[in-house]
């Protein structure tokens, strides 16, 4: 394997938040079981575009390298993913490298997810046990309810959803579906349920729930297969009835 | 806490579009299907109708409120959306789109059809069977009809599957799937109900 091979990537580049985007091409060295990021990296080891001209190198955002952190969420070949999991064998060229639009770029490929973290507090994604004494063990959780709750906890906050639906953009405050399976997650642990209410009001506020329009692009979309569609529809279940419970009155 | 306005205005949507609308619709499909058994059966049908008794408060709260909150807010909801069916191809994503855009189609449709027969009515024109003659006896409208019933059923049968979703009802992928199923047939025999009753005024 002497021959010569290179990999050619078109990236969609941005200085900085209020910066125009413009389009740069590199063409690297190919080596073995690369993916995005080590194209990437040798961008950046060596920043010069397919122009032969110097530049600045590209900025990414990586963590995990095994896709479970969710940082190095990009827009590959038209499709949001994960970089480290784009395996450059199996892309189409040239690599197409955009940022997610539904966030605001930083720079480069690097976007600012905070709407999704904003949304995990607006729904109380957590179980409050901090308190002044041990409270000793919680109830125990039936393991067939264990079972589903795990998937639904593979959820590392990527964006991929929410820059697959159509419901959240620039002109909606909806939280998106990331948020949603949360409250689901945690209404169904045993100790959290006891503060089921609180996200669900959470759910039922501006920008919630009732913003989805059912269009199912996250459930295709979800890099970690999570069933957000039978979530979004458990939840509104949920909401629907919590309606009723706080107009009508209930003692839970 | 209550629930935010956000929330209730569209649950109040999903649930309007269904219960009045979508029952009106398919009520008043069945009254036009009467004009395949010829001039005096549709006749006979229209004018009872007409002469229910509470008449005006039966059209102000079972037509016209819930139509005027449904379209208004269906056109906020509709230009809020950012369609993706280029990169998503989905059938559940062209679906989405598709409900916006008939939405818009209905409500041209709804407006035009409620001008040239609930209006005219109102100013002295008698609502008949030779008045239905007179407008699809142009082909252009004939047309406009078509596209018109055919746009509000699409719009109200994949309504009423997201209704489903919306309230709670089918949660599972295989209910979903089933009420896809469902859904579309109802859209199939609604659209031959209203499609018969417009060819039975040629």
């Amino acid at each position: 394997m002497s021959e010569e091979r290179n990999i050619t990537l078109k990236i969609k580049r941005q200085d900085g938040p209020e910066s125009s985007p413009y389009e740069e091409t590199f063409t690297i060295p190919y080596r073995q079981n690369m993916n995005v990021i080590s194209a990437l990296m040798e961008i950046r080891r060596n920043p010069v575009n397919a122009k032969g001209e110097k530049t600045t190198p590209v900025v990414w955002e990586m963590g995990c390298l095994e896709e479970v952190c969710g940082a190095c969420s990009m827009v590959i070949n038209g499709k949001p993913r994960q970089s480290c999991t784009a395996l450059v064998d199996r892309l189409e060229q040239p690599i197409r490298l955009e940022p997610m639009t539904t966030f605001p770029v930083v720079r480069d490929l690097a976007v600012d997810r905070s709407r999704m973290f904003d949304a995990l507090k607006k729904v109380k994604a957590w179980i409050p046990i901090d308190g002044t004494h041990d409270l000793g063990p919680g109830p125990r959780m039936p393991e067939n309810k264990r079972q589903w709750a795990y998937e639904l906890s593979k959820c590392m906050t990527c964006g991929v959803c929410l820059e697959a639906c159509p419901n959240v953009n620039s002109r909606s405050e909806f939280i998106g579906p990331a948020a949603v399976s949360q409250v689901r997650l945690f209404n169904s642990h045993p100790t959290g349920e006891m503060n089921k209410e609180e996200r669900l009001e959470g759910l039922m506020d501006e920008g919630g729930l009732a913003n989805c329009g059912n269009s199912q692009n996250c459930v295709q979309s979800c890099p970690k297969g999570i069933p957000l569609t039978t979530s979004i529809a458990a939840m509104n279940r949920a909401t629907s009835l919590q309606t009723f419970k706080n107009f009508f009155g209930s003692d839970r | 806490m209550a629930a935010s306005r956000d929330f209730v205005s569209r649950k109040l949507h999903s649930l309007l579009g269904v219960i009045p609308l979508g029952l009106y619709v398919t009520q008043h499909l069945t009254v036009n299907h009467f004009a395949t058994r010829g001039p005096e059966a549709f006749n006979e049908a229209a004018h009872f109708m007409e002469s229910l008794p509470f008449r005006y408060l039966l059209e102000i709260f079972v037509i016209f409120l819930p139509l005027l909150f449904h379209a208004i807010y269906g056109v906020y909801i509709a230009f809020q959306s950012k369609n993706n069916v280029s990169t998503y191809g989905y059938l559940r994503n062209w679906m989405f789109y598709m409900q916006r855009i008939s939405g818009v189609i209905v409500l041209i449709f709804v407006t035009w059809h409620v001008w040239q027969t609930r209006i005219q009515a109102a100013m002295g024109a008698d609502v008949n069977y030779q008045m239905m003659v007179d407008i699809l006896s142009n082909p252009g409208m004939m047309i406009f009809y078509i596209v018109g019933v055919i746009g509000t059923v699409f719009h109200f049968a994949n309504g009423l599957w997201s209704f489903f979703v919306s309230w709670g009802f089918t949660v599972t992928p295989k209910s979903q799937r089933a009420m896809t199923y469902v859904t579309m047939a109802i859209f199939l025999a609604l659209s031959v109900v209203g499609i018969r009753a417009l060819f039975a005024f040629v």
